[in-house]
């Protein structure tokens, strides 16, 4: 039996670790470390209803202080780990070494950044609280063009909240269709309308040469030669893993830690959330997803997993699920979609603002796309659990009215 | 038990729908519909489940 199990990454994967950890009966110590100063928070509502100042900050809480206290977490904020050694079982947490029984990896992701514009103000990057107010603080202050660079789901969600703030937004984007690689062209196309009817100037096809400025940012240099003007620039061009801590770990890392079908990273080791790659037994290969349901349900999974060490756990193989907010739309996907995929309105039309698509491949229903339309998300999302085929996709659209 | 949903949180996304159907509905008006408001004590972890996977931390048990 452990006697104690600590956890790297206070957030949303780490938090429900430590809160599943309990609710199985472990009654060892839970050491939980992380590197931001601020009490565990939410993340999504930073590039929504948090940006636009409508949500105050106590609602981002993930785990009120009654609740860590009830739950005897031992939680030391502001504290890196900076490096693991599985063979003695001990990390180093800012310069002290810790030793522990069971460890769970809940590190994350970080914003990418371009290059050499760290030092250039007004040009931003969205992960954090801190980089949501500081957004939110130059949204206020008059610097009225803003400019996004990437046009992924936090570039559409910004874009979404600036516009609605009456600001003038310019969406750099390197693909011809935002979100094509993964949504496919006509459900691209979609969200791209969606952003030029609500007067975002969206510039596809295009690359980034360098953000050009002083102190002050001015503008984005495009490969092409073109200067777009900037008084702001947010960019948002993906996520890494947080794990160069681990480098010299032993542990195998590519793009995220790598897992066994059940979250295993090494004996006694876990990981889950944005920093994880596990093999997912459904898609025969493996995946690392960045969405707060998988970041929650993983954080749960892994806890699960360490305390019950048997011979036969079984595998972590959810259906992957989103969802995203732009403008007066709610998109969430279910499955894994691909830009070759067969796809399918089946619901409504995209003119209608709210429709349900299906996408599929050899026979199979793989994912589903919604927008503002939850029901019929989750009423897929169930079928492609099942296993259904392309054919009894069709066959229950056909069936709603 | 009784199942309590703060529809001023609530987005409904329909999660806690899929979870436990015979629970929650969302219905096409996109609206969030408490089906049974005090389930029997077998259905505590499906609710349960549906308390944490709600994104919005909308839905709450009382004893
Ligand atoms: C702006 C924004 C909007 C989003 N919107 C949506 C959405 O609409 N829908 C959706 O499904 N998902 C959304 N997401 C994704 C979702 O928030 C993430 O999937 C989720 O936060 C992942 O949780 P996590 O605990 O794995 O990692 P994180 O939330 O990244 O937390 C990791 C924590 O570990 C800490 N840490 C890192 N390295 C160390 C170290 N060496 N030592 C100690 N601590 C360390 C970090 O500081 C951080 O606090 C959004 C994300 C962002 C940033
Ligand atoms: S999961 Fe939460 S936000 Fe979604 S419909 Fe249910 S109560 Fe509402």
């Amino acid at each position: 039996m452990r006697s104690s199990i600590t956890i790297v990454g206070a957030s949303l994967s780490g938090i429900r670790a430590a809160e599943t950890l309990r609710a199985e009966g472990f009654k060892g110590k839970i050491k939980l470390f992380g590197e931001e100063e601020r009490t565990p928070y939410d993340r999504p509502p930073l590039s929504k209803n948090f940006l636009d100042g409508e949500m105050p900050f106590e609602r981002l809480s993930l785990i009120s202080e009654e609740k860590i206290l009830e739950l005897e977490i031992e939680l030391a904020l502001g504290s890196k780990a900076t490096n693991l050694d599985v063979e003695s079982q001990t990390l180093e947490i800012e310069g002290i070494k810790e030793s522990y029984d069971g460890l769970i990896i809940a590190t994350g992701a970080r914003a990418r950044k371009l290059p050499n514009s760290d030092k250039i103000q007004g040009v931003h990057t969205l992960r954090s609280i801190d980089d949501s107010i500081r957004i939110r603080e130059a949204f206020k202050s008059g610097k009225s063009k803003v400019v996004i660079v990437g046009a992924g789901f936090i570039g559409c969600e910004v874009a979404s909240t600036a516009s609605n703030l009456g600001l003038e937004v310019t969406v750099l984007e390197t693909q011809h269709v935002p979100l094509c690689h993964v949504l496919g062209e006509k459900v691209g196309t979609i969200i791209s309308d969606l952003h030029t009817t609500n007067g975002v100037e969206l510039n596809c096809g295009v690359k980034v040469q360098e953000i050009q400025g002083g102190d002050h940012v001015e503008g984005v240099l495009l490969t092409d030669g073109t200067l777009i003007e900037a008084d702001l620039v947010i960019v948002g061009i993906g996520a890494v893993p947080n794990t160069e801590w681990l480098e010299n770990s032993g542990l195998t890392i590519d793009d995220g830690v790598c897992c066994d079908e059940t979250c295993l990273a090494a004996p006694n080791i876990v990981a889950a959330g944005d920093v994880a790659r596990w093999y997912h037994v459904g898609y025969g290969k493996s995946i690392r997803l960045e969405h707060w349901d998988n970041a929650a349900e993983q954080g749960k999974y892994s806890a699960q997993r360490l305390l019950h060490d048997e011979a036969n756990n079984p595998p972590y193989a959810p259906v992957p699920w989103f969802w995203s907010d732009q403008f007066d739309r709610k998109i969430q996907l279910a499955g894994i979609s691909s830009p070759e995929d067969e796809f399918e309105v089946v619901v409504d039309s995209p003119q209608e603002g709210r429709f349900t698509g299906i996408y599929g491949n050899e026979g199979k229903l793989r994912a589903v796309i919604g927008i503002n339309r939850p029901r019929h998300v989750m009423q897929f999302k169930s079928l492609i659990e099942k296993g259904s085929s392309w054919k009894e996709a069709l066959e229950f659209a056909s069936g709603i009215e | 038990m009784r199942v309590v949903v703060d529809f001023d949180l609530c987005e409904s996304n329909a999660i806690c729908m899929q979870i436990a159907p015979d629970i929650f509905e969302v219905r096409d008006d996109d609206f969030l519909y408490v089906l049974e408001e005090t389930p029997s004590e077998d259905r505590r972890s499906s609710l349960e489940e549906s308390v944490q996977r709600c994104p919005k931390q909308a839905i709450s048990i009382e004893e």
